[in-house]
């Protein structure tokens, strides 16, 4: 194996910065009832949010953490040191000429835009994204759209929001989920009427300065009878040290026949715990689709689901996971199948380099009597150096006849003859590496949307550069 | 539980028929049995005692239905009378021709049946355990209870190794051949008897030996507890066939911890039936330690009515080159469930393995419930590890075409799920056994 013995040196300090903290709200360091009623007061929660949060910061507190299966990693985490609030004022400070030369570098080569270099090198947050945000928010809004912050959201739709809100992911759903509903802010809050299918992807990065990028964001999607819609949220570019705990509750309801995508890449830098808690509701003839792709972050625990409600609902999980040196990417997907003729599948690629260990975790549940259930599981690991690691832990249950499921994995290295190959033709054996990656992601990335999935493949290229030679 | 057990007297000679297995080993004596098989007994006592019980939130008992294991009303209890003994005996029908055969009831010895002149020449050893720890102290004390239970059983492990009493030992030398299979069996009796079966084969290099063990019961209705180990060890270029052939009562809960060490160039082949039990655990564990060997991991289980089959095993790859195949298929009729937790482990540095894991539900019922957890964790790169799991039920144009040529449907059906089952069975090399273990399932579908 041409890579054996190597080990691999990602420059994952590559666009990690930081920028002045000058807020003006600050909820201090800690965890307590005080530290809610700073966020409720800040925020001029009303009274039932104060009260919804109160109660997630009990049920926290009272869930034991779920290392008895999960990484022993997240014992790492000290809730008493962490900020739970921060807003205002974060206009950062600093020049484009003071942005290191290899961040720059680390932009020209993602083709990142000249205006978002600037927004993300924190030189500038406002870039265009109110303008460019409120002519989405115009098109959109035309057609009955509703596409506003989650905190706007919960004050000025009170009658949509209240509905859904918490009722695809509980707060004891698990611990962190009660911890972001505790201290949420940020995030946003979707509203598509019946029969509107709405033409461009809402983009959360439109809305950045709207403290999209929180750490504890809750985002509620609903799309109304025949609706479609699609969001996507992060950015293929590294992103700068804002704090080492991120934990967000994303809800997805789908009613009849509408049809939700949700896309995620996450980049987060490497000493950010990423705990997420991610689920879809799909009613009748509904289909909810998350498209995951996770690259940065310490270790990231995320395995979005789909609860599939309705006759013939679908729900489908694309994810990649890339885990360099010192990551842990443990994601995977969930799919309750709850009634007849409901179909899933999930499709899962991880590569692992360095020391670099990514962890598939699946759950597929076909409970009693129903009729005609499929799903479908394909996980796929690739390994690029002798000490990286893969691990896929599914969960299956099926009960009664007339369903059928299926999974398949499969753990493979890079093929030495295809290196070989490519070497022959004057390759180098990174290039042929990284082609390689490449390749055995493709078939997922082609999925994203058209300029993410060619970030995606620069980005795979930058990675998996110093894993050989 | 009580434990003011803990403290050992060791007086009383025969053994109250009443007295219940958590009350602890005390007035267990048998004072044939070497002081060092005491002491060790006597510490898996304090260590069973010491663990906790499984819980919800453990991982390896993850789906298991928890409230089966209360083992409360379950004694140790004498010998059968002669009469039972003799039934017993008249019922223990197993393979034709056989290199040597054992039959337990209720964990006593009822009869053994002489190694043929030629073997015993070889330096082979069968014979059961209680005297093979006198006779063979050395090879005993070297593996007995050496292998530890990984798969969430270390308690239950220890309540055997506190109570074992009887079981079997062989021992084939280096580069003896043994044809014929050696067959035992293991009768549950009395009503809530706990039986605590022990086998331990130790294979020299070279040599090659098929053992058969037999567990059963002589009422269907009565309940009982049995909770056995059985440890191979397979030294280097040898060759073991183990099949474990499990029809307890409908009533009785059970434990099977088997691990299986294989080194260089050597093969096992480990095969489960399970059709029988209210509860059954197998907990099964392949370490391959050296270069070049091969474990064949295979299992059969038919559940019906309230049965529940639990399965765990470990393919654990401790060297490079190694390989492992598993293979299990469960049937599920009324309101069977079956649990699957597998794990392929891949250890630093093996690299060049070659494992695969398959495991096939069958569901029968509208409430039957299969759950599968086929895992891997590799730490090395340069493998190959594939792992595959499916859930469903007949083939409807399978069935059409047996109702179209007028076989009637439950006689299709058996037909279709023997066939389903067949293709973990023909993995064994032999096609005698194969037989005995196809006519074994096709009772219990006479029965349901």
């Amino acid at each position: 194996m041409v890579t054996e013995n190597k080990t691999l040196d990602i420059e994952r300090n590559i666009g990690n910065f930081f920028y002045p903290e000058t807020h003006t709200h600050d909820a201090g360091i800690g965890l307590s009832e005080k530290t809610i009623h700073y966020i409720s007061d800040v925020k001029q929660d009303p009274d039932w949010v104060r009260e919804f949060r109160l109660n997630a910061l009990r049920t926290f507190l009272s869930k034991p953490m779920p290392t008895h299966w999960a990484s022993k990693d997240l014992e790492a985490i000290h809730f008493d040191k962490i900020r739970y609030y921060l807003s205002g004022g974060t206009q950062p400070k600093r020049s484009w000429e003071e942005v290191p030369e290899d961040v720059k570098r680390t932009f020209e080569r993602l083709g990142i835009p000249e205006q978002e270099r600037k927004f993300l090198a924190g030189v500038e947050a406002q870039f265009d994204s109110e303008a460019v945000y409120s002519n989405i928010k115009k098109a959109v809004g035309e057609q009955g759209v509703i596409f506003v912050g989650s905190a706007e959201g919960l004050k000025n739709h009170p009658e949509i929001f209240r509905k859904w809100f918490g009722k695809v992911i509980p707060t004891g759903d698990n611990k962190f989920s009660a911890l972001n509903s505790a201290v949420f802010s940020g995030g946003s809050f979707i509203y598509v009427p019946p029969g509107v299918k709405v033409k461009h992807p809402l983009q959360a990065y439109f809305r950045i300065n709207a403290e999209n990028f929180g750490q504890f964001e809750r985002t509620l999607i609903i799309a109304d009878e025949g609706s479609e819609v699609m969001y996507m949220e992060g950015c293929t570019a590294p992103k700068f040290n804002t704090a080492t705990l991120h934990s967000a509750v994303v809800e997805l309801v789908a009613l009849k026949g509408a049809k939700i995508q949700y896309i995620t890449v996450q980049n987060w830098s490497n000493n950010v715990f990423n705990l997420v808690t991610k689920r879809g509701l799909a009613h009748e003839e509904a289909e909810v689709k998350w498209i995951d792709c996770n690259i940065g972050s310490r270790l990231t625990m995320k395995y979005p689901g789909v609860v599939m409600r309705g006759r013939k609902a679908r729900g489908e999980v694309i994810s990649i996971a890339l885990a360099g040196d010192g990551q842990h990417q443990d994601t995977g997907a969930k799919m309750i199948h709850a009634a007849d003729e409901t179909t899933s599948n999930i499709i899962s690629k991880s590569i692992s380099i360095g020391t670099g260990r990514a962890t598939y975790r699946g759950l597929v549940h076909v409970p009693k009597h129903l009729k005609h259930c499929k799903n479908n599981t394909e996980c796929d690991a690739l390994l690029i150096n002798a000490n990286s690691r893969t691990d896929t832990y599914p969960a299956i249950t099926v009960r009664g006849t007339g369903n059928a499921v299926q999974h398949e994995a499969s753990v493979s290295q890079v093929s030495a003859d295809q290196i070989f190959y490519m070497q022959q033709r004057g390759l180098t054996e990174a290039q042929a590496m990284s082609l390689s990656v490449n390749g055995f992601v493709n078939d997922l990335v082609r999925q994203f949307p058209m300029e993410y999935s060619v970030e995606l493949k620069r980005l795979i290229e930058l990675e998996m550069e110093g894993s050989v030679g | 539980m009580s434990n003011s057990s803990a403290v050992l007297e060791e007086e009383t000679a025969a053994m109250p028929q009443t007295a219940g297995i958590l009350g602890g080993i005390q007035g267990r004596t048998d004072d044939a049995l070497p002081a060092w098989f005491a002491d060790q007994q006597r510490a898996a006592w304090t260590q069973f005692q010491s663990l906790p019980m499984p819980a919800r939130t453990d991982q390896a008992w993850r789906f298991s239905n928890l409230a089966a294991l209360d083992l409360s009303p379950y004694s140790a209890v004498g010998p059968v009378s002669e009469a039972d003994g003799r039934e017993i005996l008249e019922r223990s029908t197993g393979l034709d021709q056989i290199s040597g055969r054992l039959v337990f009831a209720d964990d006593h010895i009822l009869e053994r049946d002489v190694l043929s002149e030629k073997l015993r020449k070889t330096g082979v050893i069968f014979q059961p355990l209680e005297r093979a720890m006198i006779e063979h102290e050395d090879l005993l004390r070297r593996h007995f209870m050496s292998q530890p239970a990984k798969l969430g059983s270390a308690k239950f492990a220890a309540l055997h190794e506190a109570f074992v009493r009887s079981g079997i030992f062989l021992y084939v030398p280096r580069g003896v051949e043994v044809e014929l299979p050696f067959e035992t069996f293991h009768w549950l009796h009395a009503e809530n008897a706990a039986i605590f079966p022990h086998t331990l084969v130790v294979a020299d290099e070279l040599s090659k030996v098929t053992l058969v063990e037999n567990f059963r019961c002589t009422d269907r209705q009565r309940p009982g507890f049995a909770c056995g180990v059985n440890d191979l060890i397979v030294g280097a270029g040898a060759k073991v066939t183990y099949v474990c052939a499990q029809d307890w009562s409908d009533r009785t809960v059970s434990f099977q911890i088997n691990a299986t060490a294989v080194a260089r160039d050597a093969a096992a082949i480990n095969l489960h039936l399970a059709l029988g039990g209210k509860f059954s655990r197998m907990e099964s564990l392949s370490r391959l330690t050296g270069e070049g060997a091969r474990s064949d991991m295979l299992a059969v289980a038919v559940v019906a009515d309230n049965q529940e089959f639990d399965a765990r095993t470990l393919q654990d790859h401790v060297s490079p080159r190694t390989a492992s195949d598993l293979l299990f298929k469960n049937a599920l009729h009324d309101r069977g469930r079956t649990t699957f937790g597998g794990l392929i482990r891949v250890e630093p540095h093996a690299h060049f393995t070659d494992a695969y894991q398959k495991v096939r539900n069958l569901l029968l019922s509208d409430d039957a419930e299969a759950n599968s957890m086929p895992g891997l964790e590799i730490l090395a790169d340069n493998v190959r590890c594939t792992h595959g799991a499916t859930s469903g039920q007949l083939d409807e144009d399978e069935m059409f075409y047996f109702l179209a040529r007028g076989i009637p449907a439950p006689i299709a059906r058996q037909l279709l799920v023997g066939g389903f089952l067949y293709e973990v069975l023909e993995r064994l090399p032999d096609r005698v056994l194969i037989e005995k273990l196809e006519s074994l399932i096709a009772t219990k579908f006479r029965a349901s």
